[in-house]
């Protein structure tokens, strides 16, 4: 079976931002998913994890490689794939319910069965009653809530999610992470969660999947996340599997992040 | 609190007619600077007799085609205004090639003073209403015209990228995403615009016209009648600050989903 996302040697070169020269932010980054698989990828900050992401959402050409979603070749936006971003994608002017409708809206979806569906996905992920409130009247979780919804009312194979919980406080965070799992297990998409986050990244996953600090990042090791599930985040935390997991993965990590620390530090001392 | 700074404001106004009237009444107090009683009237009008022409403006109903073909000149000008800046704003917002060519032909066209373009408009629209319709309009163009342009610029790529992920086309990114942005902007200068809208429309009048309030005021110059123009001027103040609440109105109506300053947010 082919995997639902593959890159193949997908390497993204960006004309530098001072004008002269070139910046590789990813290299030669082969990664698949398998349907139904839940992969998170950390990496250093600043290493180029959005940029594989944009890569698998389509927003994004790479500069040389492959992209096949469940084996063809990606041409424009992956239509199969929801996307939730890090900063703020709510549109400001439309209510909760009319962002979570907007999907639906955008293909041409009567208002009326869109309103009952947002109704009830607004119901799912615990905001029944604040479909009326504009996203500025909403907290950043009840907006990342909002976002959700919005992406999962379209019902997409494939679900990319960039670093999405991080501007949350930890109690906040670990709720949603437990929501997530519990909607992801219903009916088991295949997931991209890009994180900085390793006990994140563990908690959550099926593979965890490092990178190398920037420029040029690329996948320096693959872990296999063997924990059972249903999983509750809080609590799995603190299973010894858990505890060796995280040590071996951090292992790995820990020269990655020192670098990627070193070259910021160097950057805007410079 | 509020109560107590309405009176003050009240009194202050009292204060300044009762000092206006007691500086410009003949004889009243010994004569300071002119020796002629009447020379400070002459220059200065009378505050009673302001008051008695605008009564008998709104008791005979004199003033009101006046007043209606001034508000028609306002409104005609902001639409229009407000439409072709919404219009060219978001095309060349969307248009690089052609804001970097046309970029240096709008500078020039908003450091103009436009205000020279009047008799222009009146050999191209003679002198009815359109005239300073036309003119309210190159005023009200460019302020509309700027912020639009700047409010395409400064939409979030993150909200772009997950419309687009959403599956607007390019025509709904447009619809949904760029015109909403883009129309906050034009009401974040809608005060601007609307007295931009209403300036345009007296001055219009005032260099040359059959009615409206500018045209009041301007006869009345023509004949030296004081009482008259400062009548004039009071009745416009008064009108544009009618103008300026039902903009107000207007503006907590449509902008709802915009954040306001210390507004609490419910946590969960």
């Amino acid at each position: 079976m082919d995997p639902a996302v593959s890159l193949e040697k997908v390497t993204c070169t960006f004309a530098a931002k001072s004008g002269e020269g070139h910046y590789t932010a990813v290299k030669d980054v082969d990664l698949a998913i398998a349907g139904g698989e839940f992969v998170s990828v950390v990496g250093p900050t600043g290493c180029g994890k959005s940029t594989l992401l944009n890569v698998a959402a389509g927003l994004l050409r790479p500069s040389s490689g492959a992209v096949k979603i469940h084996g063809e070749p990606l041409a424009g936006i992956n239509r199969r794939a929801g996307y939730m971003f890090q900063a703020e994608s709510l549109m400001p002017w439309r209510s909760a319910l009319a962002n979570v409708t907007a999907g639906l809206e955008f293909r041409g979806e009567e208002a009326a069965s869109a309103r009952a569906k947002a109704e009830g996905w607004l119901e799912r992920v615990g905001l029944a009653g604040f479909g009326d409130r504009y996203p500025h009247q909403l907290s950043g979780g009840m907006r990342k809530r909002v976002s959700l919804a919005q992406m999962l009312i379209l019902d997409p194979q494939i679900l990319l999610m960039d670093e999405p919980f991080s501007a949350l406080d930890v109690q906040t965070r670990q709720l949603m992470e437990n929501e997530l799992l519990e909607l992801w297990s219903a009916d088991r998409k295949s997931v991209i969660f890009i994180t900085h986050d390793l006990e994140e990244a563990i908690s959550l996953s099926d593979r965890v999947v490092v990178l190398s600090a920037g420029p040029a990042t690329r996948p320096i090791g693959e872990y296999v996340i063997d924990l059972p599930r249903p999983r509750d985040v809080s609590e799995i935390r603190l299973t010894p599997r858990f505890i060796e997991l995280h040590d071996r993965i951090w292992h790995a990590m820990k020269g990655e992040v020192l670098k990627g620390y070193a070259q910021t530090r160097n950057r805007t001392s410079g | 609190m509020k109560r107590r700074l309405w009176f003050w404001q009240a009194l202050l106004l009292a204060a300044i007619f009762g000092l206006w009237h007691v500086a410009t009444a003949p004889d009243l107090l010994p004569p300071i600077v002119w020796d002629n009683p009447d020379r400070a009237a002459f220059f200065f009008g009378e505050p009673l007799k302001m008051f008695v022409v605008i009564r008998d403006w709104f008791v005979s109903g004199e003033i009101y085609p006046h007043l209606w073909v001034t508000l028609q000149e306002t409104a005609l000008a902001f639409v229009i205004g407000s439409l072709l800046g919404l219009a060219i704003g978001l095309w060349l917002g969307l248009t690089p090639f052609a804001s970097m060519l046309l970029d240096p032909y709008i500078k020039a066209a908003n450091a103009m003073p436009r205000v020279v373009l009047a008799p222009i408009f009146m050999v191209w629209f003679g002198l009815g209403i359109w005239s300073k319709v036309a003119l309210g309009v190159t005023l009200v163009f460019f302020i509309v015209f700027f912020n639009v342009y700047q409010g395409v610029k400064e939409v979030s790529p993150v909200v772009l990228s997950n419309a687009t992920m959403l599956g607007a086309s390019r025509r709904q990114l447009l619809r949904h995403v760029y015109l909403p942005s883009a129309t906050s902007w034009v009401f974040s200068s809608l005060h601007t615009s609307v007295g931009m809208a209403f300036v345009g429309a007296v001055v219009g009048e005032y260099l040359g016209s059959a009615r409206g309030v500018g045209y009041l005021i301007h006869m009345a110059e023509g004949a030296f009648d004081i009482n008259t123009v400062f009548a004039g001027i009071l009745v416009l103040t008064v009108f544009a600050l009618v103008l300026d609440f039902a903009v107000s109105a207007a503006e907590k109506r449509l902008l709802v989903w915009r954040p306001v300053q210390g507004e609490t947010e419910p946590q969960l």
